[in-house]
């Protein structure tokens, strides 16, 4: 096969040099342990912020994100330290601003475009699906698209259904770009240090109903590798797959299953392309039994997709058949309890995990 | 950044356009000749092979805007950024890809500038500077403001080069697109943003009367004055006979030069027509082969050839002696297209996808890299 002779680990000719560290094992990370306690907004801000001092190519830009400080208080103060050039107020636009990011990431600069949220980005689809992740294919890799698109996924309260959007579902369809899903501010934080670094395309999906969560952050920057799930919790009995926020409703369903004896493995994928299927395959040849939790809906979903995988690689190892649990299929409705229903929660986790393990008991 | 245009910056005539005209040098006019015959004669060429069923897929001929792309690209540096729709090879050629690479391209093939994984609406040259070839309309055009945005914060805050090898400079930046575009929300969103953040970048509408099969005057609103959408958005806007490339030139480079001056956006109208349909598979019942012939009496390569033959430029033997070089020169690019080998599926199918291709992407895919480019 004919390799790129140029292209040792930190040049490619369509990006130019990229300095994404060699990854290391987890266990090389810095602690996730510590009293350096921290919102989840700040740990991303704490990653672009230090991206932004190490490279000047790399400049922020969105709705509201310089004067207002942020919708969400995301980019509070960044403009005060790199000012207006660098932290851009972009008119309500996104599929200019979407565009013209792209098109500023093919010259070789960096971008990072903030969505307020993820619903506000199917008017700037044909630049984010048609353009991004194709370019350097389609150029025959001369021009790539070193961006990073980030934003609120999934419910953020009562928003109804134009503004409830987990994208991943479909966008994760798409070859060419990466996509990472934090669960937590310590992954926040080294994932999307990672992503800014990273010379592809990356969607990087956050959550409104997290950014107010709050952990130890180490002060340092730190690169967490993509395609590495994280162990949240160990058990031998069912295996739990989740990423972002569902991650913390598999914990809590583990640990009242866990009171009954059945014990859990809570899989936080952190990021759906690259997939760690491996992590999976191993925990499913232990416990032979898997439950999937997704925030998008089950149609041709990040669930199916990982279903699919396991069932390709370890069928002969399940006791039972893959279980998932999503939103409903259904718009994402208004009225509070309506909305409690159609979203994936512990009790509806701790039903599917009691029913497998009581079928094949 | 942003600053309010001044209420009338519309061209003050900087450069009168005589004495523009003077600054060309019958070099120059004579290269222009040569670099709209050349698209003519490989769109010609181009036509044949399409259908001999050499080339496939969706097809866009270019002939009669020559002098659109020859004469703008003309009045730019060669590192300045140019982007364009899907109707590309004249632009790839003017901008200086070979008509091997281009008609490589098109027959799907590993020595094409895209590697084959491209086709006619996806010319790209690095090289060149050349950032494709677009296949949706009015897609390109916030990634023409794109690359402005990028040239312009090299230039005036990373004050060094993206890339090491590379000066920052005051570039402009040359975005083409169709009539048609001019009615997508992309369009506009680009042309908002332009002029809100000071982009040197001029949107050039080749207006050759039909966004596909559908008449001006039925596809946009006050199409007889298109300046108008530019002005509306504070933009300096001209309206250019596209079919005189001697006229065009002279519009246009100072026009141009003070869009790179003054960091500020431009927009173009610029009257064209083509020969062909819209695509290969165009039957054209929209218009009348009258209309056709009517603009086939203004050809823009007969016009400049008759102008250099009276002024003694250019004598019927030295035309002759021109076409058959160019003749012998995009026969040379069928050749060369025809006896290059298709990518190989192994090695070039899964390259290219990411420039970091790592474990677990793809369940049914392992990315790797490929061949280089052959342009790089």
């Amino acid at each position: 096969m004919t390799t790129l002779e140029m292209i040792d680990s930190k040049i490619h000719p369509a990006v130019g040099e990229w300095t994404l560290p060699d990854f290391v094992d987890e266990a090389d990370l810095p602690g996730r342990d510590g009293d350096r306690v921290i919102q989840f907004r700040e740990a991303i801000r704490e990653a672009m912020s230090h991206e932004m001092r190490q490279d000047e190519k790399v400049f922020l830009i969105g709705e509201e994100v310089a004067e207002y400080n942020g919708a969400y208080k995301i980019s509070q103060g960044m403009l005060d330290e790199f000012g207006p050039r660098r932290i851009i107020d972009s008119p309500i636009s996104e599929n200019g601003f979407a565009g013209m990011c792209i098109g500023a990431a093919m010259y070789g600069l960096r971008p990072i475009v903030e969505f307020m949220s993820w619903s506000f980005s199917f008017v700037a689809a044909d630049a984010i699906l048609n353009n991004a992740p194709k370019m350097l294919y389609m150029s025959g890799g001369q021009w790539g698209c070193p961006i990073v698109f980030r934003g609120n996924d999934g419910a953020g309260g009562q928003l109804a259904s134009t503004h409830s959007w987990c994208v991943e579902g479909l966008y994760a369809n798409v070859p060419g770009l990466k996509m990472a899903i934090p669960s937590n501010p310590y992954d926040a934080k080294g994932l999307l240090a990672t992503a800014i670094r990273d010379p592809d395309p990356v969607f990087f999906l956050e959550s409104e109903r997290m950014l107010g969560d709050k952990a130890h952050v180490p002060e340092e920057q730190y690169y967490i590798p993509f395609g590495r799930a994280r162990l949240a919790r160990e058990g031998e009995h069912c295996t739990l797959v989740s990423f972002g926020r569902p991650v913390h409703f598999c914990v809590e369903a583990a640990e009242k299953l866990a009171a009954d004896g059945i014990e859990c493995d809570v899989l936080d994928m952190r990021t759906i392309r690259p997939l760690d299927i491996d992590a999976v395959i191993k925990s499913v040849k232990k416990t032979s039994r898997v439950v999937v939790v997704d925030q998008s809906w089950p149609f041709g979903g990040v669930s199916s997709e990982v279903i699919t995988q396991i069932c390709e690689r370890c069928f002969d190892y399940l006791d039972h058949p893959p279980v998932r649990v999503n939103t409903e299929d259904v718009p994402t409705p208004y009225a509070k309890n309506l909305e409690a229903a159609y979203l994936p929660n512990p009790t509806k986790i701790e039903a599917a995990v009691r029913k497998v393990i009581e079928a094949t008991a | 950044m942003t600053q309010a245009p001044t209420a009338n910056n519309r061209m003050a005539k900087a450069h009168s356009s005589a004495e523009t005209l003077t600054e060309v040098s019958t070099e120059t006019h004579l290269k222009w000749l040569r670099d709209m015959q050349l698209i003519r004669e490989f769109e010609n060429r181009t036509m044949q092979a399409y259908q001999q069923a050499k080339i496939g897929g969706f097809c866009h001929i270019y002939s009669g805007q020559e002098a659109c792309a020859v004469g703008t690209i003309a009045a730019t540096k060669q590192d300045d950024p140019v982007v364009t729709a899907y109707r590309d090879h004249g632009h790839a050629l003017a901008r200086g890809m070979s008509a091997r690479a281009c008609m490589a391209e098109m027959f799907g093939k590993i020595t094409g500038c895209a590697k084959g994984k491209g086709g006619s609406m996806h010319m790209f040259d690095r090289p060149n500077w050349l950032f494709g070839g677009h296949g949706i309309v009015g897609a390109q055009t916030p990634l023409g403001a794109g690359l402005a945005f990028a040239s312009k914060y090299e230039n005036e805050v990373l004050k060094k080069g993206v890339h090491p090898d590379h000066k920052p400079k005051q570039k402009i930046t040359l975005c083409y697109l169709g009539d048609g575009a001019i009615d997508q929300g992309a369009f506009h969103e680009a042309l908002n943003l332009a002029s809100l953040f000071d982009l040197p970048v001029i949107f050039i509408i080749e207006n050759n009367g039909y966004s596909m099969g559908t008449a001006i005057h039925r596809h946009t609103a006050n199409h007889e004055n298109l300046v108008a959408r530019g002005e509306s958005y504070g933009i300096d806007s001209i309206k250019i006979d596209g079919l005189d490339i001697r006229h065009l030139y002279s519009e246009f480079k100072p026009f141009a030069d003070r869009c790179r001056e003054n960091s500020r956006p431009g927009f173009v109208d610029l009257k064209t027509y083509r020969y062909q349909g819209h695509s290969m598979s165009d039957p054209q019942k929209y218009r009348t082969k009258d209309e056709v012939e009517e603009y086939k009496n203004k050809d823009s390569i007969a016009r400049l050839l008759n102008q250099l033959m009276e002024e003694g430029s250019m004598t019927e033997d030295s035309w002759k002696t021109m076409q058959n070089e160019i003749r012998d020169e995009v026969l040379d690019a069928v050749e060369f297209a025809e006896s290059s080998p298709a990518p190989e599926v192994e090695a070039e199918l899964f390259t290219d996808v990411y420039a970091l291709p790592q474990k677990n992407l793809s369940p049914t895919a392992e990315y790797h890299h490929g061949a280089r480019n052959p342009l790089l």
